[in-house]
């Protein structure tokens, strides 16, 4: 039951990103990858990470995305010329390198992993919860955390000193 | 307990991270490169995830968690590029924006 469950969201989630990067229309492949990222928050609840899936919907699908989509209605951005440079010689190089990077790369992951652990951790269920997340947030990790602060500043100063009109 | 080996999720990160490659690689829309960026980050951070769940490990959650924050603040920055490129150029297409070119 659980190989169905992962299949179903691992078809999705594929799905969704081959659907996000060939929309010609922006808006499009920006509803594409907010289902996108709802699927991942499936994945996540698979792996028992609770917290990390919450956080997911939230941040990446309820704030950059609607981000995403307020720049691109400010733009009026529409839809992309069509396909004059589609079949290009240097965009063929570019997806045919990647895909045999992309095959390497599973291979390997197939091959080395032939021992890997087969089922989750025990303590998978324990470490993923909000509680436990929060308390190493505040002993362990309580200097990037604060830190992390410092990155949210510089980047809201940065939009806001980029975005604005110059009025000089 | 569920039987689904590691190797299946460190196979889907892989995949969504070559969408992502694939994407940045052919497209000319800027923010649609963008989402693409994005696509690639979510597959880490799908790895990291699977990882800190197979080894009982809480570092991979934690990693996550600051880079998705980093990735909201580095999604913000980006996008205020591309309202101020547009600004000057009236264009997202990045073959136009060229004139460092030699």
């Amino acid at each position: 039951m659980e190989q169905i469950i992962f299949g179903v969201l691992a078809l999705f989630a594929v799905a969704t990103a081959l659907l996000t990067i060939t929309r010609r229309n922006p808006v499009s492949a920006a509803m594409w990858l907010v289902g996108h990222f709802a699927t991942l928050g499936g994945l996540y609840l698979t792996l028992n990470a609770q917290f990390i899936a919450v956080i997911q919907v939230l941040v990446y699908a309820g704030a950059i995305m609607v981000l995403v989509l307020f720049v691109i209605m400010l733009l009026n951005i529409t839809k992309e010329e069509k396909a004059k440079a589609k079949m290009t010689p240097k965009n063929m190089l570019g997806v045919g390198a990647v895909v045999v990077l992309g095959l390497e790369i599973c291979a390997i992951i197939w091959s080395g992993t032939k021992d890997s652990p087969q089922t989750l951790s025990v303590q998978s269920a324990q470490i993923g919860t909000v509680e436990y997340i929060g308390h190493q947030l505040f002993t362990q990790y309580s200097f990037p955390f604060e830190a992390i602060s410092f990155v949210l500043l510089a980047a809201i100063i940065g939009a806001v000193m980029l975005a604005k009109k110059n009025v000089d | 307990m569920q039987n689904i080996p590691l190797n299946w999720y460190l196979i889907v990160g892989a995949v969504l991270f070559m969408i992502g490659a694939a994407g940045v690689v052919t497209r000319r829309n800027a923010i649609i490169i963008f989402m693409s960026i994005e696509l690639m980050l979510n597959a880490v951070n799908l790895t990291l995830v699977a990882f800190s769940s197979f080894l009982g490990n809480v570092n991979g959650q934690m990693l996550v968690f600051f880079v998705m924050t980093v990735a909201a603040a580095e999604s913000a920055v980006g996008l205020a590029i591309v309202i101020s490129l547009f600004r000057n150029k009236q264009t997202v297409n990045v073959n136009e924006i060229n004139i460092l070119k030699w």
